[in-house]
């Protein structure tokens, strides 16, 4: 006698399980309407969360990549000699760019900065011919100043010693609080969401054990709360999306407006938008499932 | 179809609900288990369809060894035995024909078997023409001849029931007791836990009577044997 119980599912049986999915969150009205809720509420803080994060972590790293370190050149070099001074920065490992900036120019930017009382500097320039280098990481850069500064022709390597080393450790202590604040945010958001889940799955104990009963494998009992909560998970991801989609149109154009004189950026909608929209689907998917998952399986006692 | 052997049931609160308990059930008979209170009864009838594992002996369900059974294979044990409580245990969301045809949908029974069973079997329990109503519509002993229509659905070749009229007036049990002799009479076993001391002593059939989780009595056309 053949007793064993097929585990691979016939599609008639997985329409089923859609079929009922829907059913089970029309006739759980109200529950379907908490976990939604549930859904929805940490979702929106979430992704509020998220979207000032990456605008601060993005004004952060603009700041970062505005460091640079400036070689200024002895001044008998010549220009063989500058040829090769270029061309040993550039090998250096953590260097991603050098632009020559000769003096005549660095005084005519000066003037344009400071003012036409300069324009005296024009008879003798006091300045330094010099080497603007990027770094390919702004970490390296106080690295990067110290090897160039063992170059022959190199009078002095500047780059605001001090200030760029507390800007790199107040940057990196921002972004660590940062994630642990969102993995809090997130680890709550699907405690809450599991709770709820488990209340309204408690509600339908009865409903397992009868299926149980009757001869139900624990995967068919499985599929249609999963489902459910995949449904849950999407529903609840409707107005967060579409409040952050609107929200941060309207917040992009104001602040950019507002700070544009203080040569601070944001993130441009559609960059922001589109992996922000993505993010916020997979964590309303991934704690919807997960929720039912966890809350059913205590039901399955297996 | 049942046979025990040996079996010994001791719950983790220390509590011994069965000990040293033999019997043997055949195909198609019809069985009623009496006995006081907490003597056994609902954890002899629990041993049948593997909600509880005995813990020393041998529980035989139709070929099936319950207690070495593996948990995957449960619900295949689950869908040869029927099983009917007190309190109905219907779906309150669900209507009267979804209810029964749940039993064959989760064994993933092709649709038009499904249609063709379970209006087959609402017109045995005589509810056909109620089929599109919700069990709250229902009598008490409408519902639990529903709850007896589903746990025959699939045919299976045992039927257990606990206290199947414990919450019913006299009039609608005896209803009740003439389903289940009609089920028996296709062949199917009736396990039946019973403190109905009438209907025992009325249709008189074996009697096997547990008291302190021993059974002191086995008698085919028995009596209740207890005031009620």
């Amino acid at each position: 006698m053949n007793c064993g119980v097929s585990t691979d599912m016939k599609p008639r049986t997985l329409r089923r399980h859609f079929r009922e999915s829907f059913k089970n969150l029309r006739r759980n009205g109200w529950m379907t309407f908490a976990s939604v809720s549930a859904v929805t509420v940490t979702l929106m803080l979430t992704g509020i969360f998220l979207v000032i994060m990456l605008n601060l972590n993005k004004i952060g790293t603009d700041i970062e990549n505005d460091v640079e370190v400036r070689v200024h050149v002895k001044l008998e070099t010549t220009e063989a000699e500058k040829d090769q001074l270029k061309a040993q920065i550039e090998n250096l490992p953590e260097v991603e760019g050098v632009e020559y900036s000769s003096k005549e120019q660095e005084l005519q930017n000066l003037i344009n900065d400071m003012g036409s009382d300069y324009t005296l500097f024009e008879q003798s320039n006091p300045l330094y011919d010099v080497f603007i280098v990027k770094t390919a990481r702004p970490q390296d850069t106080p690295d990067a100043a110290r090897k160039i500064e063992q170059f022959s022709q190199t009078e002095k390597a500047v780059y605001g010693e001090g200030k760029v080393e507390n800007l790199f450790s107040f940057m990196k202590t921002a972004r660590n609080i940062g994630m642990i604040l969102v993995a809090g945010l997130l680890f709550t958001a699907m405690f809450l969401i599991s709770n709820t889940i488990k209340i309204t799955i408690f509600a339908r104990r009865k409903e397992i054990e009868i299926m149980k009963l009757v001869g139900a494998t624990n995967w068919f009992i499985r599929w249609p709360f999963l489902l459910e909560g995949l449904w849950i998970g999407l529903l609840g991801s409707i107005i967060p999306i579409a409040a952050i989609a609107v929200g941060y149109y309207y917040a992009e154009q104001e602040a950019s407006e507002r700070f544009a004189s203080h040569f601070i950026d944001f993130i441009g909608y559609i960059p922001l938008i589109v992996p922000v929209t993505l993010l916020m689907l997979v964590i309303a998917v991934f704690i919807g499932i997960w929720g039912s998952f966890i809350s059913v399986r205590r039901f399955l006692n297996v | 179809m049942i046979d025990m052997q040996g079996v010994t049931k001791k719950y983790p609160n220390g509590v011994t609900a069965l000990s040293g308990v033999n019997v043997t059930i055949k195909q198609g008979e019809f069985v009623y288990i009496v006995g006081p209170s907490g003597a056994g009864k609902s954890t002899f009838i629990k041993l049948i369809y593997r909600e509880e594992k005995p813990s020393s002996g041998t529980v035989m369900v139709g070929g099936i060894n319950t207690a070495s059974l593996k948990q995957r294979l449960v619900p295949a044990l689950r869908r040869k035995v029927g099983v009917v409580f007190q309190d109905f245990k219907l779906l309150p969301l669900l209507n009267i024909y979804e209810n029964v045809a749940f039993a064959l949908e989760v064994i993933e029974e092709d649709p038009a078997v499904i249609r063709k069973r379970v209006m087959e079997v609402l017109d045995l329990v005589g509810l056909k023409h109620k089929a599109r109503m919700l069990p709250t519509e229902l009598s008490g002993g409408e519902q639990q001849r529903i709850a007896i229509a589903r746990s025959i659905v699939n045919n299976p070749k045992v039927v257990i029931a606990d206290e199947p009229t414990g919450n019913l007036d006299p009039d609608t049990s005896w209803d009740i007791m003439r389903l289940f002799e009609t089920i028996n009479e296709r062949g199917t076993t009736i396990v039946m836990a019973t403190h109905n001391k009438d209907i025992v002593n009325t249709i008189r059939r074996r009697v096997i009577a547990i008291e302190n989780g021993r059974i002191v009595r086995d008698e085919l056309r028995g009596e209740y044997g207890y005031e009620a």
